[in-house]
């Protein structure tokens, strides 16, 4: 369980988030909605104790962040950047033994176990296969995949992800977050995902924080918020939403703005669109 | 660690991955075993060279009475001292130096995540530079101290008060950073640089003896240099050995590094430190030797890989060979007795051998 109690903070002089008040619970599958600059990833840096809140406090499993150490916080929680950077040319699954680090003691090495859990995570991604390869060497969605393994090898209660899937495509996308949603229901872990894809968001979460100019424009379940009015609102561009149709999940579609065309189109429009000039 | 949704835990795939593990631990014990085959009798065989031509089998018996072997045939005294004291203790100093600025190299490879980074970027050689010029224009270079002369001691002095400054002058809020700390390494080195060229106009006696240990050179160095840096350099050898791992996680970048627990400030002080003892050990007693430090980690990290547990001991090896085979060239490469400072002679090896590196490698990884 996250609790966050009127958070500030931001980098150099200027705030990026004001007034968060923000309570996670166990085992949540929580999206962080919100344009570009509205502070997701800085409110993760936040949750993960990378960044010192200027004002209020940070709780995670009833510690103040402030009190905890840092090989406390990554035995608890893992994240993922929105883009892996490893400089030398290490191995994948080297890559993904580093996750076991804050369960390593200080004078002994990996053992098999911590190879198993590696390996566990490997599978579990898809990236096995990888193990010898260099992640210097494997494309932009291997390396998102590998980087997703080494925080599963991590073993964390807490998952925070930030546009971890960004470079994904769609079939990989769907098989990270059923992955997510698993380890979700099985396990409990709790997952927090910055996101910029809504519908993503709208099939796999059950609650949706939507950030806007630093602050919670929205908190609630992802059907009592996952509107057209909402989503105009927040992303200043107007939405449509429809129900998908095997999930009944709600799904936004956007609407090009061409001037030809008036601003409430039909929200059912399906079919391979004619574009004759 | 039980993991229900796990499949067969042995499954085909992690069958291959452990052997393929195996594989790379075999090839490691191999490309070690090797390595320090090839240093061990790099050792003896270098003690061959020199200005007088003594036959095998007498450097061999001077060798094992300077090791203090009683059951060898007396030799003659002149011949230990020669052997043992002038050529082994310089080979051995070699060896040091070598292993010394590879191990910095690397090292410093890792905390800044620059594969061009050397024992040198960061300004702690041109400190150490410096405190040497310093002694020798102030004449000081021959003062007895510790057995060494003052020489050494105030190369190190000088390597030390440069890192000192890189630290306070890198750090923005408390927090040394990598990039602040590259610009802070090459503002002080700049500004000693600037600082040595003043003392070399200023005094014209001091010029040849300041240029000619700026260029890095063993000559004349004997046992006493070796137990000189012998403290500092097990010191840096031990700090950096403990913190391996912690260099493998700093390649994933300071936010990923935090995010699985590496406490990133002290990390890297601690690795900073370690790396500048051992820079200004060698420092001290050669002068500046480039391009071992470069080339020997990025060499062992093309065959071997990027693993630090792999990395550090190979290229410590690897680079105690290089500069070994470099400095008998030095000694003898030039006829009369004369000798080359070591430094040109890595540069003149170590050049044209990068270029080639980087026309191979371009695409590949690290460089």
């Amino acid at each position: 369980m996250i609790r966050v109690q009127g958070l500030r903070c931001g980098y150099g002089a200027s705030d990026v988030l004001r007034d968060v008040d923000l309570e996670i619970p166990e085992g949540g599958m929580i999206g962080v909605l919100g344009p570009n600059g509205s502070g997701k990833t800085t409110l993760l840096h936040v949750l993960c104790g990378i960044l010192a809140p200027w004002e209020g406090r940070v709780w995670v499993e009833g510690c103040d962040l402030r009190t905890t150490s840092i090989r406390w916080r990554a035995q608890r929680m893992a994240s993922v950047a929105q883009r892996p950077a490893v400089t030398f040319p290490f191995r994948c699954l080297s890559v993904v033994l580093m996750g076991r680090y804050p369960h390593l003691s200080r004078w002994g090495g990996y053992t098999a176990q911590d190879l198993d859990a590696a390996m566990g995570a490997m599978e579990q991604t898809g990236t096995l296969a990888l193990a010898e390869r260099l992640i210097t060497e494997v494309s932009g969605g291997e390396a998102q995949r590998v980087a997703i393994a080494r925080a599963l090898a991590q073993d964390p209660s807490i998952l925070l992800l930030d546009e971890a899937t960004s470079s994904l495509d769609v079939a990989r996308k769907i098989q990270v977050f059923d992955l997510l949603a698993q380890k979700n229901r099985e396990q409990g872990t709790t997952i927090v995902c910055a996101m910029h894809d809504l519908n993503l968001a709208a099939l796999y979460c059950d609650r949706l924080i939507f950030l806007k100019d630093g602050g919670i424009a929205l908190d609630g379940t992802t059907y009592a918020l996952f509107t057209s009015e909402n989503l105009s609102a927040i992303y200043e561009t107007p939405v449509m939403v429809s129900k998908h149709p095997v999930t009944m999940d709600p799904q936004a579609h956007f609407v090009p703005g061409r001037p030809d065309r008036p601003s409430t189109v039909g929200i059912h429009r399906h079919g391979p669109k004619r574009r004759d000039g | 660690m039980d993991r229900p949704m796990r499949p067969d835990p042995d499954s085909l795939d992690r069958a291959l991955v452990r052997r393929g593990e195996e594989r790379a631990v075999r090839r490691f014990a191999l490309l070690l075993g090797t390595l320090a085959g090839v240093a061990i009798l790099s050792a003896f065989a270098a003690s061959l060279f020199g200005r007088i031509d003594i036959p095998a089998a007498d450097v061999a018996r001077a060798l094992l009475t300077g090791f203090g072997w009683e059951g060898t045939p007396p030799v003659e005294e002149m011949w230990r001292v020669v052997v043992f004291d002038i050529r082994f203790s310089r080979i051995a100093l070699s060896m040091l130096v070598g292993l010394s600025l590879a191990l910095a190299g690397a090292v410093f490879q890792g905390i800044l995540r620059n594969p061009l980074a050397d024992p040198f970027t960061i300004g702690v050689s041109t400190g150490a530079a410096f405190g040497a010029s310093l002694a020798l224009f102030l004449g000081l270079g021959a003062r007895p101290l510790l057995g060494v002369g003052l020489l050494p001691a105030a190369a190190l002095g000088g390597a030390l008060a440069a890192l000192f400054a890189v630290i306070a002058l890198g750090r923005i809020e408390g927090h040394l950073r990598r990039d602040t700390m590259i610009l802070a390494g090459i503002v002080v080195a700049t500004f000693l640089s600037a600082l040595i060229s003043l003392l070399k106009s200023l005094d014209e006696e001091s010029v040849a003896s300041i240029v000619f240990w700026v260029m890095g050179s063993l000559q004349g160095r004997g046992w006493s240099h070796v137990f000189f840096i012998l403290p500092y350099l097990s010191a840096g050898v031990a700090v950096i050995w403990l913190y391996a791992r912690e260099l493998d996680i700093l390649a994933m970048g300071d936010l990923q590094a935090v995010q699985v627990g590496v406490d990133l400030e002290r990390v890297r002080l601690v690795l900073l430190i370690g790396a500048s003892l051992l820079t200004a050990a060698a420092v001290a007693v050669s002068g500046v030797i480039g391009f071992v430090g470069l080339i020997v980690p990025h060499l062992v990290r093309m065959t071997a890989g990027a693993e630090h547990r792999r990395l550090l001991p190979l290229s410590a090896l690897l680079g105690a060979i290089v500069l070994l085979w470099s400095d008998v060239l030095a000694r003898t490469l030039l006829p009369g007795g004369e000798e080359l400072p070591v430094g040109v002679v890595t540069a003149l090896l170590g050049g044209p051998f990068f270029c080639v590196l980087l026309k191979r490698h371009k695409r590949g990884t690290g460089l």
